[in-house]
């Protein structure tokens, strides 16, 4: 056994094997690689509302440039920040149960969920504005008087400024799909990572739960890989 | 189970990197690209995206099966991106209505 | 790797000893596991075909008679489809037989997580009892297939709540296609190497491949039309731009690659059979292994072969028709595989060898006359008709249901410990055969003549025809009642089956049946190729038995 910090405690930091397995490498390598396969289903989950996306944006390119301009470039920026610090928290509270220093790895921890509550109080500030000012689609929803100016001026014929009025809107539809779908990952991410920390905290794991707490940033950084692609194709398209 | 244990330096070298990437990429929806914008993006987020599953998700020092899952789920979207885009792209080709 | 193995004692008692029903709903064995599937699987098997009896009662006679409106059909079909393809086809194979086999095929004692097994019995059990309900308790008219606008804008039936049905199941499928693959790729015994898996493991492997890359493709989109619904906005809304069309992408992106999830276990069974009963080695094995990994990936190419005519590109259709042609030649070369095993074999003529021989049989005419619909000129003909009708029964039921059916009683004395009558089983083999082809061939003709699926009424001279099928929908409906007597009569009887009654090869046949709780007692050493048969050896035991049987 060859990790690299446990060996002048093996025997309290060691894991426990469960019964079905033949040792703890293969043990580990089946949480990590179920992980991984996991995350290929939760990219094929956003998939079918990229895909969307990439076909509404080519046909109409202009709505979504127009629809664009009302998301909150400086808060999305803000929050891209926030969310890539809680990926190096979250990385370091990984290297942390690497090394089987408990405490550390609940401070981190604690540190990213503070992270992803943030990221979320923003999102939500966010959505109010753009609540606010009748963008939720549905019933609500009203073109700004600026933007069907502009749309007026772009279309030649009446069907075409429908089509355009609809695809504007429909920019809204799919910001608030792929951002509220995000939104519920990284509800559920905070919540595995409080459990997580809580965990160390009590002792609960059997060695450093070094598995656990690698898996659990597997689907941390995952979430932020995702806002990594959402960030520029929703507020800057310009 | 041999950890690779990155070093807090390449964690925050990575940080930072991609601290700068975020920069850029705001930067760049400032500047007049004309059509380019997106490829720049699109760039952009893809670096970002490489560098967190490549170092904050170990896969650098991960066996070859992590690396094929990696890249294989995104090339599944690809798929299904590229039949669509067909789809739209030659729609109007024929100029026969719904054809 | 120096960290010494723990040891656990084995419980001596075989997995079925517990009785308790705590014991079954708790359960992390996943042979237990594939028991509470077996038993829900059949349940809605029966549920989905009462429908399916109820159907073909109506189609008996010209005028709608049996059911009071349109709209009681329309529900019908629907609840058949949604049932049979959510509820059964797709988890029958991998959840039963798979969980049951897969572990002890490649000398593991557990799937790689257990509790996550048992999860997705309960979120598939969910899913399943919604499903059932809403169906009953309302019904859905949109088919199984939920096609925009329809199922968002005009229906006026539960299409949320079925939706949301849907959505859970797709979560068990998930969850066993991962906890399939992360198996197979780190529970392998020593010496169980790529090459030496059983084809069932491999067909399994390709299956949950995916199932984890498609479903959750099909769970945003039925998300999807469940918003659609309940906000009235959404982004196949044509009112704001929206296009119905993309909804069909979205869902065959899953639901053709989902065909091959039901099939592909099927070939997982086939392969398994064929070699035992006709005792010679698997004629092709690195050919049958890849062509299961080719179909998963093809599969995936193909989905716009349903939409030929639905306002997709033309040249789009072109390009998804030649590729469903390619798809075809990974199948091809596992039923010319199968047959080259065949040759020059010592045949007997189990019961199980009489549902592979069927699946084979039947699969062949499914799989050409798929040819037929994938080629654009045939298909707008006979698109919406009861050739397409009858082209997904053969590989539906005439492959996927034999397959189980065969599997069913291949492994019946290993899950179980019990023989079963072996004159019922072939005549219950018999009648679905013959029934199946009763109920379904007279359709590829109506369908060819033109009358179009999914009504309630007909003309006139398509009687004849629609008589014959539900003439054939009752003998099938026989010998489909049939295996479920005298296989739980037979629980009856002490264990009488040995450990390897067929004398097959394969690691699940060295242990006693039914398996210890931790399925092998020392540790598994794998030394050679599966299907190891012999023609010449076969001749000696087949000598042998009848010895036995006779004394």
């Amino acid at each position: 056994m060859h990790t690299t910090s446990a060996s002048t405690t093996l025997d309290e930091s060691q894991p426990l094997l469960l019964s079905h397995f033949d040792d703890l490498e293969q043990q580990h390598n089946a949480s990590n690689l179920g992980m991984w396969f996991f995350l290929a289903t939760e990219v094929m989950f956003f998939s079918g509302l990229i895909a969307a996306y990439t076909v509404y944006r080519a046909l109409s390119p202009e709505a979504f440039h127009l629809a664009s301009r009302h998301m909150n470039r400086v808060l999305g920026f803000v929050n891209t920040l926030v969310l890539l610090s809680s990926s190096l928290t979250m990385a370091m509270a990984v290297r942390e149960s690497q090394l089987g220093n408990k405490k550390r790895v609940v401070w981190f921890l604690v540190a990213t969920a503070v992270l992803g509550v943030g990221f979320l109080g923003i999102k939500a500030v966010e959505y109010s504005i753009e609540i606010h000012h009748h963008l939720l689609p549905g019933a609500h929803f009203q073109i700004p008087s600026e933007d069907l100016t502009e749309m007026k001026e772009v279309s030649s014929t009446p069907e075409e400024l429908g089509l355009l009025k609809g695809r504007f809107q429909m920019m809204f539809v799919l910001y608030f799909f792929l951002t509220g779908v995000h939104a519920f990952h990284m509800i559920v991410g905070i919540v595995i990572v409080l459990i997580m920390a809580n965990l160390m905290r009590i002792g609960w794991f059997s060695g450093h739960g070094t598995t656990q707490i690698e898996v659990t940033g597997l689907y941390w950084h995952f979430v932020d890989v995702v806002w990594v692609f959402l960030y520029p194709l929703l507020y800057l398209i310009d | 189970m041999t950890h690779h244990i990155i070093s807090v330096r390449t964690y925050v070298l990575i940080y930072l990197a991609l601290m700068v990437l975020l920069v850029a990429t705001v930067g760049a929806s400032f500047l007049p690209l004309g059509g380019a914008h997106l490829p720049v993006a699109m760039t952009i987020a893809v670096i970002k995206a490489v560098l967190i599953v490549l170092f904050f998700m170990h896969v650098y020092y991960s066996s070859r099966l992590t690396w094929v899952v990696s890249v294989a789920s995104f090339l599944w979207l690809g798929l299904l991106l590229a039949f669509l885009i067909a789809d739209y792209f030659s729609r109007g080709w024929l100029d026969i209505p719904g054809k | 790797m120096s960290a010494p193995a723990v040891v656990v004692e084995d419980p001596p008692e075989d997995y079925l000893q517990e009785h308790t029903l705590k014991s079954w709903l708790l359960t992390t064995d996943h042979k237990r596991v594939g028991i509470l599937y077996m038993i829900s699987v059949t349940v809605f098997f029966f549920v989905g075909g009462a429908a399916a009896t109820l159907m073909r009662l109506e189609l008996m006679t010209p005028q709608g008679d049996v059911l009071a409106t349109p709209d009681a059909y329309n529900r019908l079909f629907t609840m058949h489809g949604v049932i049979m393809i959510f509820f059964f086809l797709v988890p029958a194979i991998p959840s039963v037989l798979g969980n049951f086999l897969l572990p002890l095929m490649i000398g593991a004692r557990d799937l790689a997580f257990p509790k996550i097994n048992l999860l997705s019995w309960y979120v598939y059990m969910v899913g399943g009892v919604m499903g059932i309900w809403i169906m009953i308790f309302g019904g859905v008219d949109t088919g199984w297939t939920f096609y925009t606008p329809f199922s968002t804008m005009y229906s006026n039936t539960m299409v949320v709540t079925a939706a949301v049905a849907v959505f859970i199941t797709g979560f068990s499928s998930i969850l066993t296609g991962l906890n399939f693959i992360v198996t197979v790729h780190t529970m392998r015994a020593p010496g169980m190497t790529w090459f030496r898996l059983p084809l069932f493991v491999w067909s399994h492997y390709a299956t949950s491949l995916i199932m984890v890359l498609g479903t959750p493709v099909l769970a945003i989109s039925v998300i999807l039309i469940a918003l659609e619904r309940l906000f009235g906005v959404g982004i196949f809304d044509p009112a704001i731009g929206g296009d119905p069309i993309l909804f069909q992408h979205l869902f065959w992106f899953y639901s053709h690659p989902a065909v091959y999830i039901m099939v592909l276990p099927g070939f997982a069974v086939v392969s398994e059979i064929i070699p035992c009963f006709a005792r010679r080695p698997i004629f092709g094995y690195k050919f049958i292994a890849f062509a299961s990994v080719a179909i998963a990936v093809f599969g995936f190419l193909v989905w716009g072969h349903h939409m030929f005519v639905s306002g997709q590109s033309m040249y789009a259709g072109t390009i998804f028709s030649i590729l469903s042609f390619l798809v075809a030649i990974p199948s091809a070369i596992k039923v010319f595989n199968w047959t080259a095993t065949l040759y020059k074999g010592s045949l007997r003529f189990d019961t199980p060898m009489l549902y592979a021989l069927g699946f084979i049989g039947l699969f062949t005419i499914g799989g050409l006359t798929g040819l037929m619909l994938a080629s654009l000129a045939i298909d707008v003909h006979v698109h919406d008709t009861y050739f397409v009708v009858a082209h997904f029964h053969y590989i539906m039921v005439g492959g996927t249901v034999m397959a189980y059916l065969g599997g069913i009683h291949f492994w019946w004395p290993k899950i179980s410990g019990r023989m079963y009558p072996e004159i019922w089983g072939k005549l219950s083999a018999l009648l679905v055969f013959v029934g199946f082809n009763l109920t379904f061939f007279p359709q590829f003709l109506l369908g060819y003549l033109g009358m179009p699926r999914r009504y309630y009424e007909y003309r006139p001279e398509f009687q004849v025809l629609n008589v014959m099928s539900t003439a054939g929908a009752s003998i099938l409906a026989v010998g489909y009642v049939l295996p479920l007597f005298y296989l739980l009569l037979s629980l009856r009887k002490p264990a009488n089956a040995g450990p390897n009654p067929w004398g097959a090869t394969g690691l699940e046949w060295q242990v006693e049946s039914p398996p210890s709780v931790h399925n092998f007692h020392e540790p598994v050493v794998v030394t050679c190729e599966p299907y190891m048969y012999s023609p010449e050896e076969a001749e000696r035991e087949y000598a042998h038995d009848q010895r036995v049987h006779n004394a």
